[in-house]
């Protein structure tokens, strides 16, 4: 029967192995197809152009860099005091059955699909703020506020977690010394579990960067800079989403060049989330 | 009562099974040097080796999948084509193969979006028999065949609410280039104009650049929507916005504008007045020939044609000049 074992062993190893390759693939596939175009433009014409006309030939990505930079900082705006106030009310204040209604309804914010997301924020958000604050409507501030309760779910979840694995006797002796809970919580649980926190923070952000199609239906994808949070704007994940459909030759490759862009960045934060995910643990 | 059954049953097998199990276990053990299983363990032997063996297996494994799945496909013997391109020519000709379905029973025709050029390029890949384009040909894409099926015009859109009913193609050129930003300088309430616009690519936008904006580009700064639809529902939301769509698309939630006096209408393409119009086109790689030839003289015949011209396009029958 070893020799059983050892086969699906292997196979489960070559099974395992094929997610991997596929990763592999589609990383070598992004980088051989973007980087002619890079070369040709120049990496910093590519990277700090601000005019992108593919139809002329030019290629500039800054201002997609710029957007893609200015939602995920609204995003956050909004994410990172909402999420850390619903995960302090879910770890510390809320009786365990309001825990169990309110819990399963934060997963589910991650089980809508963004498509519903997009719709929602097209037909309700997008006339209130051209209604309300003028401009488009499809707008920065428009995605940003869709995008913060997208991000909600990976903060609370991963923070929660955070605050759940810290060792009871941080608590009881807080409050041994006379803490108030607030006290407690702010100044001892919070700054203990801060590198999860923070974590979270990054996977979310990891998330608002990725997202497409919610942003394609609420941004509006004009590709100039933007100079307001009412303006238009096109970000990295968009601008591959729009318009790869009808694209050729030098104008694909240059689609392909901005995902090698979104890609550094995204795996960038991932490898921080990381990085700062495994600190906690040795500590 | 059965279920509690069925759980003693299962607990008991469970308390059971460990023993053969490990009977076989030990016995096993000393038939590790057969020769087929040393074969087999070579790649656990000496570990970073066995990775590397195993990658390369399935990295040569993986293409000859993939090129082996599309072979398979060429073996079904029912008669078949695929056309893909355009999205504006798509929803025609799905009413196309719908009818050319009906009168060829067994037959079938599958149509897909992608866009023109990713139809231009389908058509000389052979990935469809037959690509569709709402664009003229470019220099660079001539030994392929187009084929006029019929002719579409693009109309100006605005929301109902805006009074303008007429503007002329310099004042079009204006708003569109970003030099005209104000609807008070085109004749009505002070508002920032909000321009709407195809991306880059799509054979809607090209035919407008051609046509209307010439050498003047169009701004930045206009919000960029993928598809006729979506233009139409962003123009159909915002009072103060204007866009361009396919004629046979416009409906009661957006206005279309008269160009210079001249309203957009089959009777005013068909006499030449308005000249924004575009071709749709079939593209194939050579001489049509087989059911994707039957397909498209179906789609030239009165019938196919008449069926166009039901949905709001111009026939190619009728020059237009």
């Amino acid at each position: 029967m070893e020799l059983k074992e050892k086969i699906i062993g292997k196979s489960l190893l070559l099974i395992a192995l094929s997610s991997v390759m596929i990763l592999g693939l589609i990383t070598f596939f992004i980088f051989e197809q973007g980087i002619p175009l890079i070369s040709k433009v120049g990496p910093l014409n590519f990277i700090l152009g601000e005019r992108w006309v593919p139809s002329k030939g030019e290629f500039g990505i800054f201002p997609m860099i710029v957007s893609s930079f200015w939602v995920t900082a609204g995003a956050l705006a909004l994410g990172i005091p909402l999420g850390l106030a619903c995960t302090i009310f879910l770890a510390e204040w809320s009786p365990p059955s309001f825990a169990m209604v309110l819990r399963p309804a934060i997963h589910l914010l991650a089980a809508i699909p963004s498509v519903i997301y997009g719709f929602w924020g097209l037909v309700i958000l997008v006339p209130l703020v051209r209604d309300r604050l003028g401009g488009p409507g499809l707008s920065i501030l428009s995605g940003s506020l869709i995008l913060g309760f997208m991000t909600l779910p990976t903060i609370i979840s991963i923070s929660e977690d955070s605050l759940k694995a810290l060792p009871p006797t941080y608590k009881q002796g807080a409050l041994a010394l006379g803490a108030t809970h607030w006290q407690t919580i702010w100044r001892v649980l919070i700054p203990a579990a801060r590198s999860g926190i923070v974590a979270s923070i990054i996977l979310g952000m990891g998330r608002a960067v990725g997202e497409t199609m919610a942003m394609i239906m609420i941004l509006g994808n004009a590709v100039q800079m933007p100079s307001s949070f009412l303006d238009s704007a096109r970000t990295l994940t968009t601008n591959i989403g729009i318009e790869m459909g009808y694209a050729s030759g030098d104008h694909r490759q240059a689609l392909f060049a901005t995902g090698i862009v979104l890609f550094l960045i995204i795996m960038g934060l991932n490898s921080l989330a990381i990085f700062l995910s495994r600190r906690r643990m040795g500590s | 009562m059965n279920r509690n059954c069925g759980l003693r049953i299962a607990n008991c097998e469970l308390e059971k099974a460990p023993n053969p199990r490990k009977i076989r276990f030990t016995q096993n053990q000393n038939t590790q040097q057969s020769p087929f299983g040393h074969w087999i363990l070579v790649p656990g032997d000496y570990l970073g080796f066995g990775f590397l063996k195993l990658g390369i297996l399935a990295i040569l494994f993986l293409p000859l999948v993939l090129a082996t799945g599309p072979l398979m496909g060429c073996q079904r013997s029912k008669p078949e084509i695929t056309v893909a391109g355009s999205t504006s020519v798509e929803p025609f000709a799905e009413l196309l193969a719908e009818g050319y379905m009906k009168n060829h029973p067994g037959s079938n025709i599958y149509v897909q979006g992608g866009g023109s050029t990713a139809g231009i390029v389908a058509a000389r890949t052979h990935a469809a028999n037959i690509g569709m384009s709402s664009r003229s040909l470019l220099p660079d894409e001539n030994d392929l065949h187009p084929i006029t099926i019929a002719r579409d015009a693009i109309a100006v859109i605005v929301h109902p609410k805006n009074p303008l009913n007429d503007l002329p193609p310099a004042r079009i050129v204006g708003i569109f280039s970003g030099q005209i930003k104000n609807w008070k300088e085109a004749g009505w309430e002070s508002h920032p104009i909000v321009v709407v616009t195809r991306e880059e690519g799509s054979g809607t936008r090209e035919t407008f650049q051609k046509l209307v904006m010439k050498n003047e580009e169009i701004t930045l700064a206009a919000l960029v929507q993928d598809s006729n639809g979506a233009i139409r529902q962003v123009v159909s939301n915002d009072p103060h916005t204007i866009g361009y769509i396919s004629l046979g698309l416009v409906n009661e939630k957006v206005k279309a504008v008269k160009i210079s006096g001249v309203e957009p209408s089959v009777a005013n393409i068909e006499v030449g007045m308005y000249t924004l119009v575009r071709p749709f086109l079939f593209v194939f790689d050579a001489e049509p020939a087989g059911m994707a030839k039957a397909f498209l003289d179906f789609v030239l015949s009165p019938d196919g044609q008449k069926l166009l011209e039901k949905e709001g396009l111009v026939p190619a029958t009728f020059k237009v000049r």
